[in-house]
């Protein structure tokens, strides 16, 4: 437990080492979620020109 | 070779292409990432000057070597789209720029977080520091100019010369912390005698430099799909596909 504690402490270097961490997180994250939503939506626009073809 | 090069050009043979590569380069990413990161946070030890703060490197080096390796990508694909007229070139440039942007970002930000306990402050007008915040106006320029322009065949020329002429940068910031003596420490990877590092920081930080090559590969290949797929949205094939689903 403390192993794990010392580790989360990082030598004093905490609060530095884990937001350049979590802000590495969330940017990697986030641009892998904008193109799967950008697809959905393209995906979607060519079903939606298919409807409006058949009317 | 050349024959696939030609296919591959081809709209609809890219987006299968890069359908089936994407779930190979995510998983390969992944696990190079969780090996990396445990090598770096967990197995290297602390340094003897820095302590733990020096753990920043193992993000904040890949990210600043991809801002430049996806600028020249950019711009060699900027080159491809004006001599050749090749579709997919275009693609690629505008596929580039948010993906660099946000190394660039993150080279930025990590940077600035590891040089408020080292040097004492969060920012300088370093001229490393410096040349890579003008790499992120580049980046957000192309991505700008695009939208700006509505007719897309002149978006695209416009973003390739722009992408080209923005290339100048990459050497300047490469060089800068030899050329400019200033704050930013010089290179201690890439030199003629070799890389003035222990093994046990240098090998998790390789790892981490192929994990983030191969995360690029996968977010230009997810872009590049969609992208392709948007700009043949009245083709038949985009059609059928969406009919077979």
């Amino acid at each position: 437990m403390s192993g794990l504690i010392d580790f989360l402490h990082m030598g004093g270097y905490a609060g530095y080492v884990w937001s350049a961490y979590g802000i590495a997180l969330v940017v990697l994250l986030w641009n892998l979620v904008v193109p799967v939503l950008n697809q959905r939506e393209t995906e979607r626009l060519i079903s939606n020109q298919l409807s409006d073809d058949e009317q | 070779m050349w024959t696939w090069f030609h296919k591959l050009g081809s709209p609809r043979y890219f987006y299968s292409f890069a359908s089936t590569l994407i779930p190979w380069l995510g998983w390969t990413c992944l696990g190079l990432m969780l090996a990396g990161l445990y090598g770096g946070l967990v197995v290297a030890p602390p340094d003897y000057q820095q302590g733990d703060s020096y753990r920043i490197i193992f993000i904040h080096v890949p990210s600043a070597w991809m801002s430049l390796f996806v600028y020249v990508v950019m711009a060699v694909s900027g080159a491809v789209g004006l001599v050749w007229r090749m579709k997919l070139a275009d693609v690629m440039v505008s596929s580039c720029a948010p993906i660099g942007a946000a190394f660039t970002l993150l080279a930025l930000l990590t940077g600035s977080i590891w040089g408020k306990p080292m040097w004492g402050t969060w920012w300088v007008w370093d001229a490393r520091l410096t040349s890579e915040l003008i790499l992120l106006f580049l980046y957000l320029g192309i991505i700008a100019l695009r939208s700006a322009i509505d007719d897309p065949r002149t978006a695209a020329r416009a973003c390739a010369i722009l992408a080209l002429v923005g290339i100048v940068n990459i050497p300047i910031i490469h060089y800068s912390v030899e050329w400019w003596n200033t704050l930013h420490q010089p290179a201690t990877v890439s030199k003629l005698d070799g890389p003035s590092m222990h093994r046990s920081m240098l090998i998790p930080l390789l790892v981490m430099a192929v994990a983030f090559k191969f995360y690029f590969a996968v977010t230009l290949m997810m872009r590049a799909r969609t992208e392709v797929l948007y700009r043949e949205r009245k083709s038949s094939w985009a059609r059928d596909m969406m009919i077979r689903r």
